[in-house]
């Protein structure tokens, strides 16, 4: 019976209406939540450097991400470095006397790491390179150019007529 | 330029010879900056007493190999008798740094311990792990919260320093020490210091 249907729906809208309308009367009054960290300034310091530094156990996260217990302990000796009034660079430093090079992500610029820093460059320049070499000869084999004799007999070729013989100096591509 | 066409084919062998060598190498190998640098300096409460500290200066002068340990590493148990027979051949004198005894078990939650209570912890479930499987070591140190391990660069237990005379590392072993890598690598080590003195 479709009529009963309609007003099972109807009645059904009616309720949910109504506890959406009861719900947002409640979150109105619902206090924020608090911050979870008593210095949020100092945290984000700390969530930013963790996400540059690598997790060593995990190798393929940073601390920030990782729940490794190493991880958790740097966090820490971030955390507390930044917090006793350490620069960035200081708390980096402190951590690659430690663990070396490999727990940054973006790894220094010197003379061992040239090849990773400036390999793509170099790649690209001889890719490139090689591209216009090619570009050049391929523009000059277009440049060529028929003699006389080559030209009557080309249009001999293309007539039907194989009797022609060949030329002693074909152009060669 | 006949043979062209095995310009790909070079490539290839090239790319093969890359990856196999990648193939070889460990990643979890990290190369420590601490070679050839003096050992971080600590002090820390012994595990055969507690009230006692132990500091690098006390093995001046001598060979000596500090072995990060705990009695919650597996790897540890399955290195534990090389270490043990290198301690009855009296070869070179073994410190244990026993590293987060409590805090590094993860089926312990060490924030609800008061620090008393963490120290009593972690010398009783070590000192029972040494009575259980044998001490190799001249001494233990207590390194509850992991700072000396941080300072030694420690991310993975077991990990073993070689410390040569005037205190500087010299070599480090990540992961269990094997009867092959302790003949191979280490014992010649050992005796190459030795002898430079």
């Amino acid at each position: 019976m479709p009529a009963d249907r309609f007003l099972r729906a109807l009645r059904g809208a009616a309720f949910i209406g109504g506890c959406l309308l009861v719900a947002a009367a409640f979150a109105a009054d619902a206090p924020t939540a608090k911050p979870l960290v008593a210095d949020p300034a100092l945290e984000a310091r700390v969530l930013d450097l963790s996400h540059k530094l690598r997790c060593l156990v995990c190798q393929n996260q940073s601390i920030a991400e990782s729940h490794a217990p190493l991880a958790v302990d740097l966090r820490d000796q971030v955390r507390e470095q930044l917090a006793a009034g350490r620069s960035e660079n200081e708390v980096v430093d402190y951590l690659v006397a430690r663990y070396g090079d490999f727990v940054l992500y973006a790894p220094p610029f010197k003379a061992t790491t040239l090849l990773l820093w400036l390999g793509p460059a170099a790649l690209l320049l001889a890719g490139a390179g090689w591209l216009a070499i090619r570009l050049r000869s391929r523009e000059r084999e277009a440049a060529v150019t028929l003699s006389e004799a080559e030209h009557r007999r080309a249009r001999e070729l293309l007539a039907g007529n194989a009797a022609v013989p060949p030329s002693s100096k074909e152009p060669r591509s | 330029m006949k043979a062209k066409f095995l310009v790909p084919l070079a490539l290839f062998l090239v790319l093969v010879g890359f990856l196999a060598f990648g193939l070889r190498l460990d990643p979890r190998e990290v190369p420590s900056p601490l070679i050839d640098k003096p050992a971080p300096a600590f002090s820390l409460a012994r595990l055969d007493d507690n009230s006692q500290r132990f500091g690098l200066e006390e093995m001046r002068g001598q060979v000596w190999l500090l072995n990060v340990w705990a009695s919650w590493c597996v790897a540890c148990r399955q290195e534990h008798p090389v270490l043990v027979d290198l301690a009855r051949r009296q070869v070179v004198p073994v410190v244990g740094l026993n590293y987060k005894e409590v805090r590094g078990d993860g089926a312990i939650d060490a924030r609800r311990l008061a620090p008393e209570q963490e120290l009593a912890m972690a010398v009783e479930r070590a000192r029972g792990w040494l009575s259980a499987h044998g001490d190799p070591y001249k001494l233990s140190v207590l390194d509850l919260d992991g700072r000396v391990g941080i300072d030694f660069g420690v991310y993975g237990v077991p990990e073993t320093f070689l410390i040569d005379q005037r205190g500087s590392v010299r070599y480090k072993h990540i992961g269990p020490i094997t009867p092959e890598s302790l003949e191979k690598v280490l014992l010649p080590k050992i005796e190459e210091l030795k002898r430079a003195g």
